[in-house]
C-alpha cells in the first residue's frame, strides 16, 4: 500500500549519508568509565565459573569499546546518544512495586508472570513455575538450587557473542538478574511465561542488564514473552542479553514488547540456536526508548526446521528503532519467513538490517525477507537493508523492501466514502501495521499488540 | 442539482475534459458514453474530487455550491457517490468497520447522532439484501481477494448504505457477466428516489437495458458531441461511436 515501491538490492543503502558518530574522546571515557565502575562491583555469593565469564567478558568489552557507525553492523544508528551520560546498575532492591501498578502490562489467559523492577526480581508478585520438568524462574533462585545451576552453566553464555559485540559483552559482564526457562523433552509449559521487565522513576541512570536463559529439550513446548516498560520517564539503558536453545523437534513462541520511557536507551540481543525440526517463532514489537535496538540471530543447526522473524515498530517524535536479524541456514531443508514493518512519524529514524547466510551444505533451503516501511511525515526516515549471502546452488531466496508514504489511491477511496483525512490516514496505518500482528499465533497477545497499536495512531495522527 | 459549465479538467499538464457542460435534475439519470480515452472516467473523478486530476477552468454547481472547491470527504458527506470503476483492496480493516466509520462521519457531518455497531448490523443486513450478498462479506477485508463482481457489488452496497443525492457510476458495468449485471443494476435501481439522481459512465450499452436512462450523453475528446433520449445509447450500440466522431 505504498506509493513509491523501492526494491532495493543488497548494499544499495552504501550511498546513504551515515549517522552522525559519537566524538572519540566520549567514546572511550565512557566504556573505561563501566570498566572501572565494574571492578567496584562485590559479587561475593557467585559460583566461581560465573565471575569468570564476567571477568572474560568485561576484558572483551574494554577491547571493543563502543561501536562506531565505521562499524558495518552500527553504519545506520549512532550510540552517540547512549554516551551522554553514564549509568551505572542498581545494586540493591530498594522502591515498592504494587500489584496494581503492573495490571496493565499483562495479558488476558494462562499466564505465569515473573516480574523485575530496575532490574531485581520482585518475588511478591511473580509465579514460578518449579515442577519435575519445567523450571520457570528467576535466574538467582535457579544457581542456588545445584542441579540447576549446572544446566545454566552448560548454556550461559554458549551462545551469546561475547567476543565480538560490545553491548553483549557489556551484559554478560553486569548481568543482572533475568529469566530461566528450561522445559524438558516432550513436555508442554502448562503456562505461557510473561517476563515483565519493569522500571520507575528510581532506574533514573540506571543500567539494567537482564540476562535470561530459554532451553527447551527435545520436542518441548513454549511460549516466552519478553516485555519491558515503564512506569514513568526515567532515563536508563536496558541491555538484556537472552540466550535460546531450542531442541529437536522444539516449539518456541518467542515475544518482544518494548514499551520503555520515552527517555529510555534500549538494547536487547536474541541469540538461538535451532535443532532439527523445531520451530521458532519471534516477533519483535517496539514502541518505546528514545533510542532502541533489537539483534536477533538464530542458527539453523538441524535439518527441517522453520524459523519466522516477525516485527512492528511504531516511533515519532525523535526516535529512534533498528532491528538487525542475522539467520544462518545451517543445515538442509530449512525454512526463515521474515517480516518486519515500520510506521514513522515526526523526526524518526527507523533501520533494518536482515542478514541470511546459506552455507554450502543448506541445501533446499526457503528464505523469504520482507521490510515494508510507512512514512507518515516529511521528517521521518528509514534505512533498511537487506543482505544474502548464498552458498549453495539448490536454494530460494527471496528479499524486499519498500519505504513510502500512505497510498494515495487508498486515500481517496476512504475520503470519496465521507473520512476525513486524520482518520483516513489512521486507518490506513492501522491496516498497514495489522498485516504482520496477524502472524501472532496467540490471540491475547494479537488482540493487545492490535489495541496498543491502534492507541499509538490515535494520538500519533 | 447539478449544474457543470464549460468544465475543463486534466492530469499531468494534458487536458482531457475541454469543456463539459451537463445538467443534472433531481430524480434523473443521465448516461455518459464514449469510446475508450474520451474523458468519461476523468469526468467521474473530477466530480468525485481525485487530487491526481486538475480542475483547469468552468465549475460544477451542486445544490448551490461550487462543488469543485470541496474536499472529496466533504463532497461526500454532503451527498456525492462515486462507485469506482477499480474498488480499492484495504487489507487489515474489516468491510463492516469501514461501512460504519464512512456512515458515521457522514451522520455527523450532517449534524445526526452515530449509530452503534448492533444497530448498525440490523441496517447493512437489510441493505445487503439488495445487492445479494453474504453477511460473512462484512468481516472480509474491504475488497481484499474479492472477485470482480463482489467488487462492484460491494461498491453498490455502500452506496445502499450512505445514500446518496448524487451517485456516479464509473463503468460499474466492466467485467460482470450477467447475472452479476443484473444484481448491481438492481441495486441502482431500488435506490432511485425522485429526490435522488445518477450519472451512469459507460462505454457499452448493456447496462442502459437494466438502468434505463433519461438522457444519454456521448462524450468524445474531451467534450459532449451528442446528447439524446434513451434510444441513442441503441443507436451507438448499432453503429458504433465513429460515425459520431467523424461528425464532430
Amino acid at each position: 500500500m505504498t506509493d513509491a515501491v523501492l526494491m532495493q538490492e543488497a548494499g544499495s543503502q552504501d550511498l546513504a549519508q551515515p549517522a552522525t558518530p559519537a566524538p572519540l574522546a566520549t567514546r572511550d571515557t565512557r566504556a573505561a568509565e563501566y570498566v572501572s565502575q565494574f571492578d567496584e562491583i562485590e559479587r561475593a555469593d557467585e559460583p566461581l565459573w560465573l565471575g569468570a565469564q564476567r571477568r572474560a567478558a568485561i576484558e572483551s568489552f574494554s577491547q571493543l569499546g563502543f561501536p562506531t557507525t565505521k562499524n558495518e553492523d552500527w553504519h545506520f544508528t549512532s550510540v552517540a546518544p547512549l554516551l551522554e551520560r553514564g549509568f551505572a546498575p542498581i545494586l540493591n532492591a530498594s522502591t515498592e512495586l504494587n500489584a496494581a501498578d503492573i495490571t496493565r502490562f499483562q495479558f488476558k489467559g494462562d499466564w505465569q508472570t515473573l516480574v523485575f523492577l530496575n532490574g531485581h526480581f520482585v518475588a511478591r508478585l511473580s509465579q514460578v513455575e518449579s515442577g519435575e520438568r519445567i523450571y520457570a524462574g528467576p535466574m538467582s533462585d535457579a544457581l542456588s538450587d545445584d542441579a540447576r545451576a549446572r544446566n545454566v552453566e552448560r548454556h550461559v553464555g554458549g551462545l551469546a557473542e561475547t567476543h565480538t559485540k560490545a553491548f553483549t559483552a557489556l551484559n554478560s559482564a553486569f548481568a543482572g538478574d533475568g529469566a530461566f526457562v528450561h522445559v524438558l523433552a516432550d513436555t508442554v509449559a502448562p503456562r505461557n511465561v510473561h517476563l515483565l521487565f519493569v522500571t520507575d522513576d528510581a532506574a533514573e541512570g540506571a543500567l539494567v542488564s537482564p540476562r535470561n536463559l530459554i532451553v527447551l529439550e527435545h520436542h518441548a513446548e513454549a511460549t516466552v514473552m519478553e516485555s519491558y516498560v515503564s512506569l514513568g520517564d526515567a532515563s536508563y539503558f536496558t541491555n538484556a542479553v537472552t540466550e535460546v536453545y531450542v531442541g529437536d523437534g522444539a516449539r518456541l513462541r518467542h515475544y518482544k514488547i518494548q514499551r520503555e520511557s520515552i527517555s529510555a536507551y534500549h538494547v536487547g540481543s536474541w541469540y538461538a540456536n535451532q535443532g532439527r525440526s523445531c520451530a521458532y517463532e519471534a516477533f519483535s514489537f517496539a514502541i518505546g526508548a528514545d533510542l532502541s535496538r533489537t539483534n536477533i540471530a538464530t542458527v539453523l543447526d538441524g535439518e527441517g526446521s522453520h524459523v519466522s522473524l516477525d516485527g512492528l515498530y511504531l516511533v515519532n517524535g525523535d526516535q529512534t528503532v533498528d532491528h538487525q536479524t542475522t539467520v544462518v541456514h545451517a543445515k538442509e531443508s530449512c525454512t526463515s519467513h521474515e517480516l518486519y514493518k515500520g510506521v514513522l512519524d515526526g523526526d524518526s529514524h527507523g533501520v533494518f538490517n536482515g542478514k541470511v547466510y546459506v552455507h554450502p551444505e543448506a541445501q533446499k533451503t526457503d528464505g523469504k525477507q520482507s521490510n515494508n516501511n510507512l512514512l507518515l511525515s516529511e521528517g521521518a526516515r528509514v534505512d533498511t537493508k537487506p543482505q544474502l549471502e548464498i552458498y549453495a546452488d539448490d536454494v530460494k531466496c527471496t528479499h524486499g523492501a519498500t519505504i513510502g508514504p500512505v497510498d494515495s489511491t487508498a486515500l481517496f477511496y476512504l475520503k470519496s466514502r465521507g473520512l476525513g483525512p486524520s482518520i483516513a490516514i489512521r486507518l490506513l496505518t492501522y491496516a498497514f501495521a495489522a498485516e504482520v500482528l496477524e502472524e501472532l499465533t496467540i490471540p491475547a497477545v494479537r488482540d493487545e499488540l492490535e489495541r496498543l497499536a491502534f492507541e499509538r495512531f490515535a494520538v500519533g495522527a | 442539482m447539478l449544474d457543470i459549465k464549460s468544465l475543463r479538467a486534466g492530469i499531468a499538464e494534458r487536458e482531457i475534459l475541454k469543456g463539459i457542460d451537463l445538467i443534472v435534475k433531481p430524480g434523473e439519470v443521465h448516461a455518459v458514453m464514449g469510446p475508450n480515452g474520451s474523458g468519461k472516467s476523468t469526468l467521474a473523478q473530477v466530480l468525485a474530487g481525485n487530487p491526481a486530476y486538475e480542475v483547469l477552468g468552468g465549475s460544477a454547481i451542486y445544490n448551490g455550491e461550487e462543488l469543485l472547491e470541496l474536499e472529496p470527504e466533504v463532497r461526500a458527506q454532503k451527498g456525492i457517490f462515486l462507485a469506482f470503476q477499480y474498488p480499492v483492496e484495504i487489507p487489515g480493516v474489516t468491510n463492516a468497520y469501514f461501512l460504519r466509520s464512512a456512515y458515521n462521519e457522514i451522520r455527523k457531518a450532517r449534524g445526526e447522532e452515530e449509530v452503534d455497531p448492533l444497530d448498525f448490523l440490523d441496517l447493512i443486513e437489510e441493505r445487503m439484501k439488495l445487492v445479494e450478498m453474504d453477511s460473512s462479506m462484512l468481516n472480509r477485508s474491504v475488497n481484499a481477494g474479492f472477485s470482480g463482481g463482489e467488487k462492484k457489488r460491494n461498491e453498490i452496497l455502500q452506496m445502499a448504505v450512505l445514500q446518496p443525492k448524487l451517485a456516479i457510476l464509473d463503468e460499474t458495468d466492466s467485467g460482470l457477466d450477467i447475472d452479476a449485471l443484473r444484481i448491481v443494476a438492481g441495486g441502482v435501481n431500488a435506490l432511485r428516489r425522485p429526490d435522488n439522481a445518477t450519472i451512469v459512465v459507460t462505454h457499452y450499452q448493456r447496462l442502459l437495458n437494466y438502468i434505463i436512462p433519461d438522457y444519454v450523453h456521448v462524450l468524445a475528446n474531451g467534450r459532449i458531441v451528442r446528447s439524446g433520449g434513451k434510444e441513442l445509447a441503441l443507436e451507438l450500440e448499432e453503429r458504433g461511436y465513429d460515425w459520431l466522431l467523424d461528425a464532430a
